[in-house]
């Protein structure tokens, strides 16, 4: 019997319960767009990781005021006040294994040209921000130390702040009042785009630490600052910077024994490899519903096909009598559970691709859909209709013909 | 001539639990190319037993059976299914055709099997048909077609692989007297043409239509008489 033959008798089966073959292939569908997404989520996680390495370096160690460890909650910058620029200095001078180190002011502020103003996030920060973060200027200077220590008012425009503000001219040298206070564009940085968590990193505004803290944040403490970032000689000397950074500083605020530190570190490789697992844990999750629903979707196909038998054990008999061999009703029940499968994967990767597609999208991610895990899914289909519709069609072809043709 | 059909003491047993039920006690009897022949015999007589043997379905507990020359003893179940295929056309009470699926397409489905390509396929299905006047009726699933009509197409089912005997159980079983003359006029036209026809039927009437009458019961053959010559006019 030729195989076109037999595809086209089991797709007719198929097309007699158009509803209830659909509603056999859902569980396929799903377990099949959850494989795909999976691989997406996967590949797209991975991409962002190796962004953000790109993008941060991982020699960098954030230190934060305030503890961690109240309940693994971190106050916002500014609400403690416990990191001076007094310790940035101690730092840069005293802890070997460190190449730079910045301390960050951070506030919102409603910057305003002509009668055009921008809400945006202000940061107060050192010339060695730029470097560490490596951040390029597009048109300009960047801030520097004179203008620091001088608390001059200028400042640096991101791209958003910069395109609201003054469309598609060259904000340098223009003044702009700041929290109403009067700041001279001395640069624009390049376009850095979103972050990983989807902020906009070109929506701010930057002007010198000592500029923020005397006329903008009037804070209580004129001297603290908020996050600092330090960056390591090199990546491998990262652990041993931390060290340093946390025992000088405990040393500077008097903290001894079991003491409660009133600062923390946390370098961006222990962020990024959260970042790792958690992505892990959502393919792990989307894994566990593509083999779960597969399972379930499969066992749901040997239902079908057993019902399928049972139904049409006449038309087997006929089958036989006429002439058909074991392997041919076998073949053809075979064929029939894996054109299911097959068509449930198939519109599984149209849905799983299209669900990616959207995500990557607003993710503004690059496209995750590799031939490789559409030919993943499309294999999986098959072998989940070859494993789940093998013992129905093996019960077919075991029937014996006088029996089957006297079934009513 | 060698005949198409040869039974030799075929027993058949049938085992229920420690039961036991013997429906064939030795059976014997040749059927030569070209008869035509009626089974009779009253309800449980073991007709319908001994027709599939004699189709290949059923294996004798005893006995030796030959068709067309083979020994069908020591087949296995591909070997009986290719045997069926080829040797063998049946045409059953109910009509057995497959639902939902054109006329030509159940007579096309012995070929299917014998591995013969779609447009030969189709050239013999249509002239099968032609051959039982169903010239027309091609496209008609069996539920568009009157019950003479589907066992006419089951008839031309059971032609279309040109076999060495067609068996026939109470072919006329489902039809009213009018269809049932026709139905046995069409088997008579089909076996003036050199088909052997072996039927099973419960009434005189269609028996009459045979050349030669073989009656069961219990199990045995009580009677085995030639009616007519054969080619005699029925
Ligand atoms: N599979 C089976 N298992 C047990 N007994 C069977 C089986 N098939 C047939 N028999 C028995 O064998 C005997 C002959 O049955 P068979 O079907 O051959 O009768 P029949 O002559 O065709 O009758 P009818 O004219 O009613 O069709 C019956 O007594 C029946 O009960
Ligand atoms: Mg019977």
């Amino acid at each position: 019997m030729d195989f076109l033959q037999t595809v086209k008798i089991a797709l007719r089966a198929l097309r007699t319960n158009k509803m209830r073959s659909f509603l056999t292939m859902l569980g396929i569908i799903i377990g099949i767009a959850a494989v795909i997404a999976m691989m997406a989520v996967g590949s797209g996680a991975s991409y962002v990781i190796s962004q953000q390495i790109a993008s941060i370096g991982s020699n960098i160690i954030l230190v934060l005021p305030g503890s961690t460890t109240s309940g693994g909650l971190r106050s916002g910058s500014g609400g403690s006040q416990t990191l001076t620029s007094d310790d940035v200095k101690a730092i840069m001078a005293e802890c070997p294994s460190v190449d730079l180190a910045a301390p960050t002011v951070r506030s919102s502020a409603l910057v305003v040209f002509g009668n055009l103003n921008w809400s945006t996030v202000l940061m107060g920060t050192t010339p060695e921000m730029f470097e560490i973060r490596e951040w390029a200027i597009s048109s300009g200077r960047s801030i520097n130390q004179q203008d620091v220590d001088g608390a001059a008012k200028v400042c640096l425009l991101g791209q958003t702040v910069a395109e609201n503000l003054f469309g598609s001219s060259d904000p340098v040298g223009k003044m702009v009042r700041i929290k109403k206070v009067p700041f001279t564009v001395i640069g624009l940085l390049e376009r850095k785009g979103q972050s990983p968590q989807g902020q906009d990193q070109d929506d701010a505004v930057f002007v010198p630490l000592r500029t923020a803290q005397r006329n903008l944040i009037r804070s209580p403490f004129p001297n603290s600052v908020g996050a600092l970032m330090v960056k390591g000689k090199s990546e491998a000397l990262l652990a041993k910077a931390e060290e340093e950074v946390n025992s000088l500083l405990k040393q500077r605020h008097r903290i001894t024994g079991s003491k409660e530190a009133d600062f923390s570190t946390r370098n961006l490789s222990e962020i990024l490899a959260v970042a790792e697992q958690s992505a892990k844990a959502m393919s792990l999750l989307l894994g566990a519903v593509a083999s779960i629903s597969l399972l379930v979707g499969g066992i749901g196909i040997m239902n079908i096909m057993l019902v399928s038998v049972t139904e049409r054990t006449r038309e087997i008999g006929i089958r036989m009598a006429i002439g058909a061999k074991k392997n041919d009703i076998l073949l053809q029940f075979m064929t029939e559970a894996v054109l299911l499968t097959m068509l449930g994967g198939i519109i599984g990767i149209a849905l799983g691709a299209g669900g990616a597609t959207v995500v990557s999208r607003m993710l503004s991610w690059p496209t995750l859909i590799s031939f490789q895990s559409i030919a993943i899914a499309f294999v999986f289909s098959a072998v989940v209709g070859i494993f789940f519709g093998f013992y129905p069609a093996k019960k077919a072809a075991g029937l014996n013909p006088i029996d089957a043709l006297r079934y009513e | 001539m060698a005949p198409v059909i040869s039974l030799a003491d075929i027993r058949r047993v049938f085992t229920m639990g420690d039961q036991q039920f013997e429906a064939l006690k030795g059976i014997s009897f040749a059927v030569a190319a070209g008869e035509f022949v009626a089974i009779m015999g009253a309800s449980g007589s073991g007709k319908s037993t001994c027709m599939n043997i004699l189709g290949c379905l059923d294996i004798p507990t005893s006995g030796r059976y030959h068709l067309d020359g083979l020994d069908v003893g020591g087949m296995g179940t591909d070997q009986l299914a290719e045997v069926r295929n080829k040797k063998l056309g049946f045409v059953f009470q109910g009509f057995n055709l497959l639902a939902r699926t054109p006329a030509i397409e159940n007579v096309e489905l012995p070929l299917v099997y014998a591995g013969i390509a779609a447009r030969e396929r189709r050239t013999m299905a249509q002239r099968a048909l032609e051959q039982v006047g169903l010239a027309g009726k091609e496209y008609n699933h069996p539920s568009q077609l009157s019950g003479g009509q589907q066992q006419r197409v089951a008839i031309a089912r059971a032609l279309v692989n040109n076999p060495a005997v067609i068996l026939a159980d109470e072919p006329t079983g489902n039809l009213d007297s009018s269809t049932s003359e026709e139905i046995m006029g069409l088997f008579t036209a089909l076996n003036r043409q050199g088909i052997t026809i072996i039927m099973v039927t419960h009434e005189r009437d269609v028996a009459e239509y045979a050349a030669r009458q073989i009656t069961f019961r219990d199990g045995r053959i009580i009677s085995d008489a030639q009616t007519k010559h054969v080619g005699q006019q029925g």
